[in-house]
């Protein structure tokens, strides 16, 4: 039996956010934000050697780099991901990509557009981005930091990626591609393997209950009668994230309060 | 044939109501000295083809832009432009959202002089309702799988930013990404490449490696040296994003520092505008972004 570790929040989030990566192989890890990238550097560096990253721009590395401040550290270049070749991956599946959406519905369903109507939004975000291509053709997972109504939500104001709701996809489109895996909030990680793919709660974070997630979730999560435990950091990922990745602590300034 | 020629007269030949490609992505390598002379030109009701950086919330904010074509428009460092924000909240502008990949189907498209690419992603999400001109096609082998038939983008213009040209218009990319600058050129009827040095073309084969040399010229019809002709956005490299700058642009929402950004640095020539901005050595000194 190990010690047991203090840890963060973010700390658990980004060993949350790893385990999603854990059986990928060789392809790329895209975390985008913070946490999925550290994430997708933990699981790099422990359970999934094979996996494949950027330096978040055009180049493959060997190793993830660590984030802030690079100081002495020299990035360890072993390829060329131009966007255009970004496409050609993805396109082949080759890729799981972990992003934060500003909405998300119960079949997975994603918002990064705008919030409002589309003629005059109320709120204009960044635009699709390469969500529709990403959601369609390879595996998807999302960050969400501020579990709550705001971004959980019955229906998205725009649908910017792919989901399960089938009213949304005509005959003859390809749906083998879809591969929607893990939701990882400050609360508990949600996937979707409730009933026709609906989210379901896969695992409270330590101390928080089904109540608590419940009341700010707007529609019923799926859910085993004993949901588990989302698992808390070891001491050996703890130093990989605060020596190799996260070495300025960045982390800290995820979460208010 | 000497392609060489200078920026305001590359915009003469522009006009109004054209589809426009702007090469780049985001904050990176924009031909932001051809968008500042569009923005001193007397043009309007463009329609933008672009990776949005601040050639598209820059023409927004100047009243250009009709339409847009696009996939994002972000300033990289800082996550959001304020000023594609700001004229899509007020409703002034159209839209055709597409997905990122679809926006360099459709140019690629366009190269080959082909109606339609097909592609999976726009399928079953809101781009496909928000665009109802995109019809579907399916295949007519045995899976019969329904794709979207991405349409060609021709464009009339398009607008490109490079480190080195030589005066026929071969260009060379410096930095890790030539990005989609040679399917814009490919989908357009007039090419206009901005450089920061014309050169002989055996220069360039010392600068970098015959993979850098990513356009040729039968994909260009002028160049126009424009040294530090991407700032703000980056030209890796020679210079990074330029933040402190983008900060000040950012800022200027309200309609007085709008006026007052455009009179400091848009209504200016190129060695005021470089004045302006801290000078070349400034520049010189911005180191290429971390992300």
């Amino acid at each position: 039996m190990s010690e047991q570790q203090a840890y963060s929040l973010a700390e658990l989030c980004i060993v949350a956010a790893a385990e999603a990566w854990r059986n990928d192989g060789e392809i790329i890890a895209s975390g985008m934000g913070l946490i999925p990238r550290l994430g997708a550097g933990l699981a790099m560096l422990t359970f999934n050697p094979d996996l494949m990253m950027t330096d978040s721009e055009s180049l493959l590395l060997a190793e993830p780099a660590p984030v802030g401040p690079r100081g002495d550290y020299e990035l360890k270049v072993e390829g060329w991901m131009p966007f255009f070749r970004v496409f050609d991956t993805l396109w082949s599946g080759r890729r799981h990509a972990m992003t934060s959406p500003t909405q998300i519905d119960r079949f997975g369903h994603c918002n990064i557009s705008f919030i409002g109507d589309a003629a005059r939004p109320k709120v204009q975000l960044l635009g699709v981005r390469g969500i529709p291509g990403n959601t369609i053709n390879h595996a998807c997972s999302y960050f969400v930091p501020n579990h709550g109504p705001r971004v959980f939500v019955e229906r998205v104001d725009m649908a910017s990626g792919v989901g399960y709701y089938d009213t949304r996809w005509q005959p003859g489109v390809n749906r083998d591609f879809m591969d929607l895996r893990r939701v990882i909030t400050n609360l508990a990680v949600i996937d979707f393997e409730g009933p026709n793919h609906c989210m379901r709660l896969r695992s409270l974070h330590p101390g928080v209950s089904v109540e608590e997630v419940e009341k700010l979730t707007p529609f019923r999560l799926a859910r085993d009668a004993e949901v588990a435990q989302t698992p808390i950091p070891t001491a050996g990922q703890l130093q990989i994230i605060s020596e190799r990745l996260d070495p300025h602590n960045l982390r800290a300034g995820v979460f208010k309060n | 044939m000497d392609k060489r020629r200078k920026a305001a007269e590359v915009v003469a030949e522009l006009e109004n109501g054209m589809t426009i490609g702007i090469g780049g992505w985001g904050a990176r390598r924009k031909p932001m000295a051809l968008v500042r002379e569009i923005l001193r030109s007397p043009l309007e009701d463009l329609t933008l083809v672009s990776y949005g950086g601040p050639d598209v919330g820059l023409l927004c904010a100047a009243g250009k832009v009709r339409k847009l074509v696009f996939g994002f428009v972000s300033l990289d460092l800082i996550p959001l432009d304020p000023h594609f924000r700001a004229a899509r909240q007020r409703g002034d502008i159209e839209v055709m959202e597409v997905d990122e990949g679809m926006l360099q189907w459709g140019l690629r498209a366009a190269m080959y002089r082909l109606p339609f690419l097909p592609i999976r992603a726009g399928l079953a999400c809101d781009v496909e309702r928000l665009n109802p001109e995109l019809r579907t096609v399916d295949s007519p082998y045995d899976d019969g799988e329904r794709l979207l038939a991405m349409p060609a983008l021709k464009l009339d213009a398009a607008l490109v930013h490079a480190d080195q040209a030589d005066e026929r218009g071969n260009a060379q990319v410096l930095g890790p990404d030539p990005y989609f600058d040679e399917l814009f050129c490919g989908a357009a009827e007039r090419r206009y490449l901005s450089c920061e040095r014309v050169v002989e073309s055996s220069e360039m084969l010392e600068a970098g490696c015959v993979h850098s040399m990513h356009l040729h010229r039968a994909l260009v019809d002028a160049v126009v040296e424009a040294p530090y002709g991407a700032h703000p956005t980056s030209c890796v490299p020679a210079y990074g994003i330029d933040l402190e700058h983008l900060k000040v642009y950012a800022g200027a929402k309200d309609e007085g520092s709008w006026q007052a950004y455009r009179k400091n640095f848009v209504d200016v020539d190129d060695a005021a505008y470089l004045e302006a901005v801290g000078g070349s050595g400034r520049i010189d000194s911005i180191a290429a972004p971390v992300f």
